[in-house]
């Protein structure tokens, strides 16, 4: 009896002991990138490896890590191995350039556009038939509309968001500041869940059923219609919205000691050809040379009027005025208030 | 006058006719187990099965293919992989540490004990990160580490790791208790008959444990499969190299692959019932050996 007891048990342990192995390898590169990109860098990522092949270049692969943006810069900081960053903002390149030196402090510029392959903005995503009539920025204070935005502190959509809302309020109050903030403070008041990320924003808006209005990447908005269903939610475009500018870098330190900087800078250069274009805007993300992509894909992008990061002096000075620990974020945003 | 009055009781009782142990109503008895089934139901069952109708709304074949998707197959891979060696390394540290703790008598015994209950009290999340912070590339042995080539944090090893941190307590707890009270009494006479050392061990001591061992690796492995917090801060979240079942499932419900999301959580919770499975069958097979164990 006790031999047989003994069997079974360690039978138990010794069958989950079978269960290993690994995959075999070739080139690969880890890409590092913010929530939305998911469905963007699938496409992108297989007709790269196509491109890469067709040049009679050794097969390569592509692996992605997905997260908040600024989550995903202190992974990198502390060690992921990442041959190329895509994340929401310059905010987080800068991070990871200053706190390791892997990336060259001038990385900015080392490609178009301030290595922006693609741009975004801030729209609007209501239920359908709009029921609150919302249809700009002064229509979120209203008393019974219910906002959901993420967490600027965790979330680079959500700093576009709040950068946004400022700069429709300095152009309402004709540049009283005071008066711009205490309107974006309203605008937080008016939300009651902050998420951590822009995709459990969308979650919890879409999913869950909560608030009237979700401030979204123009991507996510489009892609959250084309998923869940045209018949439920509608993009409302307000007059002015920010042009928001995720940047793309490649980890010069990772990539050399890996030896795949050849193809990470291969792979950055594809992002701004034809294909990189057309793929761009085909998940709704604003093509840097328009004329590259799909002129039906065009078309969907509404025209609207957008502010810039300039417009603020640079990340580098609206990130420490608007973010940082104390600043104007949160002076407005007092959690249960 | 108080003596009078309890042998008045006395004689009372003993003429009652039988009387089932509980004296409650069978009102009060049917609104309990009504009560107990109606928690059971709402807080476990109706999830379970909300799991599986999510995961085969789409149809079967959506199921089927959701599970032998490259990442997925990778993330069940993974998962196993690391509950493989997760759970033998916490089964020898647990029998190790019960034994020494319920055989032995030893300064800081106690601390011990408190040490050994650190990861339940810990947040899972504080798991992950004080290995980032001990071997990231920022943190304590982290440059060291990277002059070497070695990596552990946002790779398959600091996965282990936290989830060995996490898991660690399951066997110990289950034996400390279950050996203190048998005390060494059978050690004893096993070793003055003349066995060895080792032979007490394997015919004495793991015998009677046998169960509480069998329920701690169950539990131990059903924790391991399942971690998602201390997992998730040293995953890096590389889809198909470092992302476990639970991480693929939020990643799939964050892409709005609910389907898809919900195959692999049935199949996670498909695991766990298969495990509770094998334990009862185990402890039907084995009834007898049972009885004779807890009648120690």
């Amino acid at each position: 009896m006790i031999i047989l007891s003994r069997r079974s048990l360690f039978g138990a342990a010794a069958a989950t002991l079978l269960l290993a192995g690994s995959a075999g390898a070739q080139t690969t590169l880890l890409n590092v990138s913010y929530d939305p990109t998911r469905e963007l860098y699938r496409d992108f990522n297989a007709a790269f490896a196509k491109h890469w092949e067709a040049e009679g270049k050794e097969a390569v692969s592509v692996r992605m890590s997905h997260g908040g943006s600024g989550a995903q810069a202190r992974a990198v900081i502390d060690g992921l191995d990442a041959d190329i960053v895509t994340l929401a903002l310059e905010a987080d390149i800068n991070a990871i350039a200053e706190k390791t030196g892997k990336i060259p402090a001038d990385w900015r510029g080392s490609l178009a556009n301030n290595n922006c392959p693609y741009t975004s903005t801030i729209v609007f995503l209501v239920r359908k038939g709009n029921p609150k009539a919302i249809r700009d920025w002064g229509d979120l204070v209203k008393d019974d509309v219910a906002v959901i935005t993420p967490n600027p502190k965790t979330s680079g959509g959500a700093r576009w968001n709040f950068l946004a809302a400022w700069a429709w309020a300095e152009r309402h109050f004709e540049g009283d500041e005071a008066k711009a903030q205490e309107f974006v403070g309203q605008v937080y008041r008016h939300v009651p869940v902050l998420d951590t990320g822009a995709r459990g924003s969308t979650t919890t808006f879409v999913q869950r059923g909560i608030g009237d209005v979700l401030l979204a990447w123009e991507n996510e908005a489009f892609l959250a219609l084309e998923e869940l269903g045209p018949d439920q939610f509608e993009i409302v475009v307000p007059s002015i919205s920010i042009k928001a500018e995720p940047p793309v870098a490649l980890v010069d330190e990772n990539a050399e000691a890996k030896g795949t900087t050849e193809v990470a800078k291969a792979y950055l250069d594809y992002l701004y050809s034809k294909e990189g274009q057309t793929i761009a805007a085909k998940h709704y993300y604003r093509p840097f040379e328009p004329e590259l992509a799909d002129p039906s894909d065009m078309q969907r992008f509404p025209e609207l009027e957008l502010a810039t990061i300039d417009d603020f002096g640079g990340w580098k000075k609206a990130q420490p005025r608007f973010f940082a620990d104390g600043g104007v974020f949160d002076q407005i945003y007092k959690p249960g208030q | 006058m108080a003596l009078e009055a309890s042998l008045d009781i006395h004689p009372s009782v003993a003429a009652a006719p039988w009387r089932s142990p509980t004296a409650e109503s069978p009102a009060v008895k049917w609104t309990l187990i009504g009560v107990a089934l109606a928690f059971l139901g709402f807080f476990l069952v109706l999830p379970l099965v909300a799991v599986f109708v999510e995961a085969f709304r789409s149809g079967v074949g959506v199921y089927f293919e959701a599970l032998v998707e490259p990442d997925a197959v990778a993330a069940i891979r993974l998962t196993l992989l690391v509950a493989a060696i997760a759970v033998p390394c916490n089964l020898v540290f647990g029998l190790a540490a019960a034994w020494a703790i319920a055989k032995f008598e030893f300064k800081g015994k106690n601390l011990l004990i408190t040490l050994i209950d650190l990861p339940f009290s810990v947040s899972p999340v504080i798991s992950g990160l004080v290995y980032v912070l001990l071997f990231g590339s920022q943190g304590f042995l982290g440059p060291w580490l990277a002059r070497h080539g070695i990596e552990i944090v946002f790779a398959v090893p600091g996965i282990v790791l936290a989830t060995i941190f996490v898991t660690f307590p399951f066997v110990a707890r289950e034996l400390i208790p279950l050996m203190q009270e048998q005390g060494s009494g059978d050690e004893e006479a096993a070793i003055s008959l003349g066995a060895s050392g080792w032979k007490t061990f394997w015919l004495v001591t793991l015998p009677n444990v046998r169960w509480a061992l069998l329920y701690g690796v169950l539990l131990c492995n059903a924790r391991a499969m399942g971690e998602y917090g201390a997992v998730s801060v040293v995953s890096g979240h590389i889809r198909g190299l470092t992302n476990t079942m639970p991480l693929h499932v939020e990643i799939l419900y964050n892409e709005y692959s609910f389907s898809a999301a919900f195959a692999v959580a049935s199949l996670l919770a498909l695991l766990a019932l298969v495990t509770l499975s094998i334990k009862s069958f185990l402890e039907w097979r084995h009834a007898d050996g049972l009885k004779a164990v807890r009648g120690h």
